[in-house]
């Protein structure tokens, strides 16, 4: 194949002379983790939010949740970015959107990829939330009702706590889609993990070694996901329960 | 104590209780029973607003279930209820199960409500168990959790909604010695059980059920010696000959 490998590569100085290769690829995973745990944050409280609405008994507050899940989960994530970044600002007000498109374009590119792949693992998420709701026996919720606990502190005492915990490996793998799905951000020109690295080959002619990083950097973050999720999942069990001793 | 004053209730175009009128006083024991399908869990689930009905009245203590201006979440935590599956909190410990209610709904300080739950665990028998979960507890010994939750409530009345139906065969007596000592303690209680020893030992009325409809409302002597309707005389054949 005649293919030069070179894996010093990464300790020479970038073209741009201020920083080495490793350094690239080291400022783009530092930004898909900084990207993707917020986006997470986002996603957490909002489909917590959502999924629960889903289930109540108010038909108006139930129906807005779902439009809202179809909404965000019917339209491809690269379509939604491209919305966020390249349409929304231009129909702000005037005035607010002037002030957005004259910060800082890293900035601009970061906000837009946050709040995309957190508004749509949100609707991944209140679908899980609201089936682990509907999972637990019903008489759940008529037991805490019974006991004189209004709705919400139905929710709050009984239903939530053993709903999430239900969840937590679906989420799991939400959480994981959240990194891979960042990759779509340097679509917009964000120099996350995947962008560094296809900088990385445009400047270095270094594809394999450069993509083989890149693979290697995410697996890292899933490999490290998985484990923290699964200690967590330990920590949380129930006796006598569903993963519990 | 509870009035039910021709209640009907229909799921869609099914018509599940039919003109139903019935009360239990203070200090009395019913036993409501019938056929699966007959409407007997709907029935004591309408009494603390569980569920809605279309038709008719039901009082608890003077106060309308069915009024949308009653606060149904006071009346209800002073209406004891115990479900056919138990429904603990399966992620709380068992004296957290007791407490948490007393706490958040009357407003008692923790101390105060693990002490009184664990006055109740005693007289059922279990305080051993309190720092328990109630996954790691038999059928029988979570139902008897169940009714000291309740009783921790100071309830003015209990619902039984088949207490014993879950239940192996060998851990009915465990609970229906507790109902049967509550019962014995004037305590008011409606219970929808099949468990015609206990209805015969402690209950003051019999109601039979069937389609929905209260087909007999008797004095519990009289309905074991003589029940006025065939469906009854049938059901009590099936049932007692064993």
């Amino acid at each position: 194949m005649g293919y030069q490998w070179n894996w010093g590569i990464f300790f020479q100085p970038s073209a741009t002379g201020d920083d080495t290769y490793f350094g690239w690829m080291l400022a783009g995973f530092k930004m898909t983790i900084g990207l993707s745990l917020s986006a997470w944050v986002i996603a957490l409280l909002l489909g917590a939010l959502i999924g629960v609405l889903r289930t109540v008994p108010n038909r108006f507050l139930a129906g807005l949740a779902s439009a809202y899940v179809e909404l965000f989960r019917n339209i491809p994530l690269l379509v939604q970015l491209f919305i966020w970044y390249f349409v929304l600002p231009e129909l702000l007000p005037p005035s607010i959107g002037e002030i957005y498109k004259q910060s800082n374009p890293i900035l601009q590119q970061f906000l837009a990829s946050m709040v995309c792949l957190g508004l749509f693992t949100s609707a991944r998420v209140a679908e899980q939330v609201r089936s682990g709701i509907n999972s637990l026996p019903r008489g759940q919720k008529n037991a805490g009702l019974a006991l004189g606990f209004t709705l919400p502190q139905t929710y709050r005492f009984v239903i939530l706590p053993m709903a999430f915990r239900l969840v937590v490996p679906p989420l799991t793998s939400e959480f994981l889609n959240i990194f891979k799905n960042s990759a779509v951000c340097s679509t917009i020109g964000l120099l996350e993990l995947a962008a560094q690295g296809r900088q990385l080959v445009d400047y270095t002619a270094q594809p394999y070694e450069s993509f083989i990083a890149v693979t290697l950097a995410y697996i890292l973050i899933n490999v490290t996901v998985m484990t923290l999720m699964h200690k967590f999942e330990k920590r949380i069990a129930v006796p006598g329960y569903i993963g519990g001793k | 104590m509870i009035k039910i004053d021709n209640v009907s209730k229909y799921y869609g175009d099914f018509n599940v209780l039919k003109e139903c009128s019935t009360t239990v006083e203070k200090g009395e024991v019913i036993v409501v029973c019938g056929p699966s399908g007959s409407g007997k869990s709907t029935l004591i689930k309408c009494v603390n607003g569980l569920e809605p009905f279309q038709a008719g009245e039901i009082t608890v203590n003077g106060i309308s279930v069915g009024d949308p201006k009653t606060n149904l979440s006071k009346l209800r935590a002073h209406v004891g209820m115990v479900f056919q599956n138990f429904e603990l909190f399966p992620h709380m410990s068992i004296t957290q199960n007791l407490a948490i209610a007393q706490v958040k709904v009357l407003g008692r300080k923790q101390e105060e409500a693990v002490e009184k739950g664990l006055k109740l665990l005693d007289r059922v028998g279990l305080k051993a168990h309190a720092h328990k979960f109630p996954g790691q507890l038999s059928g029988g010994q979570q139902q008897r959790v169940a009714i000291a939750r309740a009783l921790a409530m100071d309830p003015i009345c209990m619902l039984f909604d088949e207490p014993t139906s879950a239940l192996d065969p060998e851990m009915v007596n465990e609970v229906l010695d507790v109902m049967t000592e509550l019962a014995q303690e004037g305590m008011t209680m409606m219970c929808v059980t099949h468990e015609m020893g206990f209805a015969r030992r402690v209950a003051n009325r019999v109601i039979f059920m069937d389609h929905g409809r209260i087909v007999e409302d008797d004095e519990k002597e009289a309905f074991f010696a003589n029940p006025r309707s065939e469906r009854a005389q049938q059901f009590l054949a099936k049932i007692l000959h064993h």
